[in-house]
């Protein structure tokens, strides 16, 4: 059974001009244990796609999906009550900008107890044990000290960690990442892919990886897919995708690749968006 | 062949005023940087975040002036000192920045941010002003009507043609490039470096390229400078630095880039259908 299942997901928002459809009947499955990358230019819908999913859209947006289950579970019939049970625990989201994700008023240490306080039942001083444990986790050197810190006082990388650990205190099963590594420098970027990576495999979680690098997607996705104006291009397991590129959308975006010139000149997707009439 | 631009021993300082319990202390940003670039080529600077690419940037493109060393623009030494640099001068060396919408006033139409340079720097009269924007909008792949428009009307990518358009106003021999396609899509960063190397070869303009891609960097450069913590630990032609690169920094920097590679996919794939046939036996 697929972990999280959606058909026909459709998001608009009321604007000054009348509405705007940002995500136009996307599907969406993800199976457990797997590693599904969105990739697509700004502007396409991935985040609002997931935002959606996670009730995390302001009042303007109005959603709405023919099937959205997760764990077989009917999201949207459940009450208010039974939606949060799964949204912030068995489903967390991890964001672009780590260092504005985080409160700044509060150290690292506090935000994270929260966490397992409000939605892991846990006593004050479990909670504070389990935060150490977590932090150690995600390779946050000095952890009992690093909990006293703000946020200001870590760098980016160090950030994107107390994020992902506060993401799996509660061992969600699906982890949505929101470009979380388009902020950092690349080596950085390396460390936190390889943390996502690993935590998913020992923990057996679903990933759902927000991209727009092609080349995170080569070195992390199990399967893709392809998302331009709110409409899903192409879906295809990553070998695939780059080997046999099926939509012309995929095809003109991967000949984009610098590095992949061949010539002097850049192929460019202009072509494409002539054709879709941007 | 001639050298458009020369640093040697380049130095930066930037002191940090102290507060209550903090002492104030001078960081060298850039620690003394040697490079030289032949008109019409392209110098790429390449490093992570804070490693002074764009300090030293806006010494080369004389928006500040150096803490130590000597900058050479066509063969003269160049010392802004604390007044502001000559007409000549400043059109000799044009910046582009990241955000092309910080760098372009919202208030100002198109038209104005272009012909403003001439105004500044030139004795053309209004006609003639509006003219040399105008064709200069059409050489940058945007149109003549665009010249009544605002900012704010253009996408990010025609954004930074008009940034580029702006830059190219003065005749410049010398366009420091500061990120400046980093924050455009992939199919817009391929037109706008289409565009770039069209007009280095029609105006033999000379680039020093900044960007945090190894992907960009090794498409667009002749010569590349990696630099790390105010140092460039490395430099050579492209085809030296991306095939033997010698310092251990650039290979892991290399090494931490994401590529497509089909077969390094075909080997992940493999390696985790073993792991998992593992994990289910
Ligand atoms: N709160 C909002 N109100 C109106 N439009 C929005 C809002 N949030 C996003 N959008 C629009 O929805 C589209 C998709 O946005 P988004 O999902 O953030 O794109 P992506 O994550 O693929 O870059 C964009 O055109 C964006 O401007
Ligand atoms: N105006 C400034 N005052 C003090 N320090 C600065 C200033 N500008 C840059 N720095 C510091 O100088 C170093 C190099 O910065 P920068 O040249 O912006 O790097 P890059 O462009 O490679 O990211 C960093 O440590 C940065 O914090
Ligand atoms: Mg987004
Ligand atoms: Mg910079």
């Amino acid at each position: 059974m697929a972990l999280l299942k959606i058909r026909n997901l459709t998001v608009s928002f009321a604007t000054s001009t009348g509405p705007f459809k940002a995500v136009d009947g996307i599907d969406v499955d993800i199976e457990p244990s797997e590693v599904l990358a969105i990739v697509g230019e700004s502007g396409s819908g991935k985040s609002v796609s997931m935002l959606a999913v996670m009730g995390l859209l302001p009042d303007t947006a109005t959603v709405t999906a023919d099937v959205m289950e997760f764990d077989g579970r009917d999201m949207l019939s459940m009450s208010g009550a039974e939606r949060r049970r799964i949204i912030g625990r068995e489903i967390t989201m991890i964001f672009q900008e780590p260092i504005a994700s985080l409160n700044p008023s509060f150290t690292v240490g506090f935000q994270i107890e929260e966490v397992l306080r409000i939605n892991a039942g846990m006593s004050k001083a479990a909670a504070r044990a389990r935060a150490i444990e977590l932090f150690d986790a995600v390779g946050i050197p000095e952890p009992a000290e690093k909990m006293r810190s703000y946020p200001h006082q870590l760098s980016g990388g160090q950030c994107q960690r107390v994020m992902i650990a506060i993401a799996i205190a509660t061992n969600p099963r699906l982890l949505i990442a929101d470009e979380p590594t388009t902020a950092l420098d690349v080596t950085i970027q390396k460390q936190i892919l390889d943390l996502l990576l690993d935590l998913q495999e020992t923990h057996g979680m679903g990933l759902i990886l927000i991209t727009h690098d092609m080349g995170v997607v080569a070195e992390t996705a199990d399967r893709v897919v392809v998302q331009f104006k709110g409409q899903k291009m192409e879906e295809a397991d990553v070998l695939s995708l780059f080997e046999a590129p099926q939509h012309p959308y995929t095809r003109a975006l991967l000949s984009a690749l610098p590095e992949l010139a061949t010539g002097d000149r850049l192929p460019t997707v202009s072509d494409y968006f002539a054709e879709a009439g941007q | 062949m001639s050298i458009v631009v020369e640093g040697k021993g380049l130095t930066q300082d930037y002191h940090v005023a102290g507060g209550l319990f903090r002492p104030s202390k001078t960081v060298r940003a850039v620690k003394g940087v040697d490079f030289a670039v032949e008109r019409g080529k392209t110098l790429a600077i390449v490093g992570e975040s804070g490693s002074g690419k764009s300090t030293l940037a806006r010494i080369v493109a004389l928006i500040d002036r150096q803490s130590g060393g000597t900058l050479r623009i066509e063969g003269e030494d160049v010392d802004i000192g604390t007044g502001k640099p000559t007409r000549a001068l400043r059109s000799k060396v044009q910046m582009v920045f990241q955000n092309p919408y910080g760098s372009l006033n919202p208030r100002q139409k198109v038209g104005e941010a272009l012909t403003e340079p001439l105004l500044l720097n030139s004795d053309l009269d209004g006609p003639t002003r509006r003219e040399k924007a105008e064709a200069m909008l059409e050489k940058v792949g945007l149109q003549r009507a665009h010249f009544n428009r605002y900012p704010h009307m253009f996408s990010g990518g025609q954004r930074q043609r008009i940034a580029i358009a702006r830059a190219l106003m003065l005749n410049p021999a010398l366009l420091v490039l500061d990120e400046a396609v980093s924050a455009l899509d992939l199919s817009v960063q391929a037109q706008v470096l289409n565009l770039l190397a069209d007009l280095q070869e029609e105006f033999n303009l000379t680039y020093v390229f900044i960007s945090h891609d190894l992907s960009v960097v090794r498409y667009i450069a002749d010569e590349v400078m990696v630099m790390n913590k105010g140092e460039a630990v490395e430099q050579g032609s492209r085809d030296a630095v991306f095939t033997d690169p010698q310092h251990p920094y650039t290979r892991q920097l290399f090494a931490a880039t994401p590529i497509t590679d089909i077969e390094a996919i075909r080997a992940r794939v493999a390696r985790r259908k073993a792991a998992r046939a593992a994990a289910l036996a």
